[in-house]
């Protein structure tokens, strides 16, 4: 595949992330962010949230399937994904952790469980597509062509 | 007469007989009766005698008999007949107990005997015992004595000490007149005397070392005894009527290092043997016992042990000494060579510059003095002046750049140069040279040349300068042709350079230039002679175009630094030759182009650095956060310092931080708080840095939270860089900023 081609895939990829709202006006921030003097930040960053988001899942998993559940604790976890996920601009894995607070303040063990499946879902989601993202971007840098830069008006 | 019981005597009374009879039988009476005191007193007195009872049966049958007599005593007269029933019964008892006795005799006599035996033969074990022990003893003293003569022995190192000591020694616990080492000699036919006890310097008496007595003894591990008259006994002049005490020899083996083989200890391969010699005092009629023999071999054994023992030493000293001397030898000889080295590196350095700038202003001026007006006299000496100087810088280059080559410390600048340039520039240079000599130069570049190509310019230039140089320089007439062109496989191998491996790459390719006169041509067998130094074909021609001879062997350097291989083809004088190298270039990177007609804008992202090295200080615990916001900043130009805990911040905060970003909801750290110890801290306004909340909430109370605590600011996370922007160059302004929501 030439160079063009492969640039061409990745905008309308990129795109459609951005039109399934899985990624939000925040990942063009990151993007934009990128330079010459940092050429991997986008990639760096993402890898971070990879990090972290595995052990708050961990975390929050263990933590609800306590006997007694520790709401203040679950509830710094989801505060700590929310901002993460705000960061990298992973938009659906925000709004799941907003409705997964809300059942916190609640104590509603039920409907923790079921958000942390949901979050869960959603991080699953943009992981995989981020991943996607990225293993294009590869193509386009090895094939000696440079990623595009993205500007679309919200 | 009346009747009376009365016995008469047997015969009428001899008065004489009777009367000797009489007195007998009296003795007997008394003796019988004291027998069995007698044994009753001593059996009483000894503690022990096992028939007791015998004892009683005897002394019953004696003591009967003597009965017997006394009532006899009566009998000789005219005795009633109570008294012969007395007697007979007397009698009669007596016969029972003495027929007892002998029947118990019969039992009791070989016992008794046999106990004699017995001891008879514990007597005699007794005695050999005795001498057992006395061996036992004599053996432990000689062990004793072994083991002290070893001690003393084997407490040094030193040779001489070791054979003194052994000869004192011995001497002392044999009590030897005189005990003496021969030694074999260098040539290994004679023994010399070379320790004795009594005498201090032996004179060198020398004995030969074939004598059968000597063999005698070195064919036999054991001590022997010899003839005190043998040559090696007779070591001082025997005085007057000595007998002279016997001589025992002895064979002490000298080992060497290499006997002490592994498996076979020790194989006596060398059979070098010293001869100990030992004599008892003359006249005093001792023998050489066994065990004095065998002290003697077990001594000569030590010895042997001892002795190889310092001769080990004595190598390895030697060795270690030997050693130190050779390093000694190698640092002086390291120090010097270091010392020669960095002469020739500091005489380099110094001709390099004061030899180039005189060249320098010589070739300056006379070139300059080359444009003025000269008469052709004038002018053809200026030319003259240049050539040579032009000359000389070449020499002096050529000389300091093959130094530098050796060395190794010569390295390719490698840059992206025009390679088609480098040839074309070549060909202009060489080509007013060439139409002097009629000779034409054609240039063939391939069509698959790479334009641009990344390598050492210069040096690369100097390369086909220096061989198209030559080959202007050799021809007399006809042409000369220059090929380039990117080298196939096939045409990389060369047989002549069996060690030359080319790997194909998709970053290199292999330039191969060929340069093809028609000039005079090389003998093969001076082929090889062309790229060393300083070497020159000696025929005339070639002696009239001067040149040092280091132009090819300087070539042949930097062609090898570019990993490529030089080589020179002819077919003989007069037949012109081809000179052919191959270097290794890079592929210079192709130019960007991205030509997306969709995209709407494709900008080179440049970094915008519109507040140059603001030290700012982010303060959050989320990772991914911090490091977005650090991102943020830095791609603003700042100069960020991240902490992710209370303790941390407060560690780094400084005055030089102009802007300190913290994340309000931060769990179990009221950042509120944290913001009015910072108030405290810096009480001066000016010092004090911006503090500004990251936070995720955008409600009112927080706003308010903030304010009181004596924020600077508010901003909602996430921030775009837009948003930083304006936000920074608010607040560097104003100091205070509360609308960034």
């Amino acid at each position: 595949m030439e160079v063009g081609q492969m640039q061409r895939r990745w905008v309308d990829y990129t795109k459609s992330l951005f039109l399934e709202g899985i990624l939000d006006g925040q990942f063009l921030q990151l993007q934009q962010l990128q330079d010459e003097s940092n050429p991997d930040f986008v990639v760096e960053v993402v890898s971070l949230f990879f990090e972290d988001s595995e052990k708050l899942l961990n975390d929050l998993t263990r933590a609800l399937e306590q006997p007694s559940v520790d709401f203040k604790r679950v509830d710094a976890h989801v505060h700590q994904f929310k901002g993460s996920s705000s960061s990298i601009g992973a938009q659906r894995v925000k709004n799941a952790c907003i409705a997964f607070r809300n059942f916190c303040e609640e104590q509603n063990t039920d409907g923790c469980v079921r958000c942390v499946q949901q979050v869960k879902q959603e991080y699953y989601l943009v992981k995989n597509k981020l991943e996607t993202l990225f293993a294009m971007e590869q193509q386009i840098v090895a094939a000696g062509g440079s990623i595009p830069i993205l500007e679309l008006s919200f | 007469m009346e009747a009376c019981n009365c016995v008469e005597p047997q015969w009428p009374a001899d008065e004489l007989l009777m009367k000797y009879q009489y007195i007998s039988d009296f003795f007997i009476a008394l003796a019988y009766f004291s027998i069995p005191l007698e044994l009753i007193y001593f059996v009483k007195k000894s503690a022990v005698f096992p028939y007791r009872w015998v004892l009683v049966q005897f002394g019953a049958f004696i003591v009967l008999c003597g009965a017997t007599h006394l009532i006899n005593l009566w009998t000789f007269s005219m005795h009633s007949k109570t008294v012969a029933i007395v007697m007979t019964t007397a009698k009669v008892l007596t016969a029972v107990v003495s027929c007892a006795t002998a029947l118990m005799l019969v039992h009791i006599i070989p016992d008794l005997l046999s106990v004699k035996t017995r001891e008879l033969f514990l007597k005699n074990k007794a005695a050999e015992l005795d001498r057992e022990m006395g061996l036992i003893r004599t053996q432990e003293e000689t062990g004793r004595h072994v083991r002290m003569l070893t001690h003393e022995i084997r407490s040094t190192l030193d040779r001489h000490t070791i054979l003194k000591t052994t000869l004192v020694e011995l001497g002392r616990t044999l009590a030897l007149e005189e005990c003496a080492l021969w030694m074999p000699t260098r040539t290994g036919l004679e023994l010399q005397l070379s320790y004795t006890l009594r005498q201090q310097n032996p004179v060198g008496y020398t004995v030969p070392i074939h004598l059968p007595v000597i063999n005698q003894v070195f064919s036999s591990n054991r001590a022997l005894k010899i003839s005190p008259n043998s040559p090696v006994a007779r070591m001082r002049p025997l005085a007057g009527k000595h007998m002279p005490g016997e001589v025992v020899a002895v064979r002490v083996p000298l080992l060497h290092l290499s006997n002490f083989q592994i498996n076979d200890w020790p194989e006596l391969s060398t059979k070098r043997y010293a001869l100990m010699v030992l004599m008892l005092p003359s006249d005093s009629a001792r023998q050489w016992h066994v065990h004095e023999l065998e002290l003697v071999e077990v001594v000569a054994d030590q010895v042997a042990v001892a002795l190889s023992h310092a001769a080990i030493l004595e190598e390895s000293m030697r060795a270690r000494d030997l050693l130190m001397e050779q390093n000694i030898a190698l640092d002086l000889a390291r120090r010097e060579a270091e010392t020669a080295i960095r002469a020739r590196n500091d005489f380099l350095a110094v001709m390099n510059h004061e030899m180039r700038t005189p060249m320098h202003a010589i070739i300056a001026l006379s070139s300059l003095l080359q444009e003025t007006e000269l008469t052709p006299e004038q002018r053809l000496m200026v030319e003259t002046i240049l050539k040579s100087s032009h000359l000389l810088a070449t020499l002096i280059n050529d000389v300091l750049d093959l130094s530098r080559l050796e060395d190794g410390s010569l390295q390719l600048e490698i840059a992206t140069f025009n390679l088609h340039s480098v040839f074309r520039e070549v060909h202009n240079l060489i080509k007013p040279v060439a139409s002097v000599k009629k000779l034409s130069v054609s240039l063939n570049l391939a069509a698959d040349l790479p334009v641009q190509a990344v390598g050492d310019e210069k040096r690369l230039m100097q390369i086909v300068l220096n061989v198209v140089g030559n080959a202007v320089k050799f021809s007399k007439e006809g042409s000369i042709s220059i090929t380039a062109f990117v080298a196939k496989s096939e045409s990389l191998r060369d047989f002549r350079a069996p060690e030359f491996f080319p790997v194909q790459s998709d970053n290199h390719f292999y330039l191969r230039v060929q340069v093809k006169d028609s000039g005079s041509g090389i003998n093969q067998q001076d082929i090889p002679k062309l790229f060393t130094k300083f070497a020159q074909t000696q025929s005339l021609a070639t002696r009239n175009s001067g040149g040092s001879g280091l132009g090819l062997a300087i070539c042949k350097r930097f062609v090898n630094l570019m990993e490529g291989h030089i080589w020179i083809e002819s077919e003989g004088p007069g037949k012109g030759c081809t000179a052919i190298f191959i270097v290794k270039l890079g592929f210079a990177e192709r130019s960007n182009e991205s030509k997306l007609p969709f995209v709407t804008k494709v900008q080179a992202n440049h970094v915008q650095t519109n507040f140059p090295g603001l030290k700012v200080l982010v303060m959050d615990d989320n990772g991914v956060s911090r490091s977005v916001t650090k991102g943020l900043l830095v791609h603003l130009g700042c100069d960020v310092t991240t902490v992710s805990s209370i303790d941390e911040f407060l560690h780094v905060i400084s005055q030089e931080h102009k802007v300190v970003f913290m994340d309000v909801c931060m769990p179990g750290i009221d950042g509120y708080e944290l913001a009015a110890r910072i108030h405290e801290k810096f009480t001066k306004r000016h010092e004090r840095p911006v503090l500004v909340a990251l936070t995720g909430n955008i409600d009112k109370m927080t706003k308010e939270n903030c304010m009181r605590v004596g924020m600077d600011g508010v901003i909602l996370k996430p921030v775009s860089v837009d948003k930083m922007r304006s936000v920074l160059s608010e607040l560097l302004e104003h100091r205070v900023l509360f609308e960034a929501m």
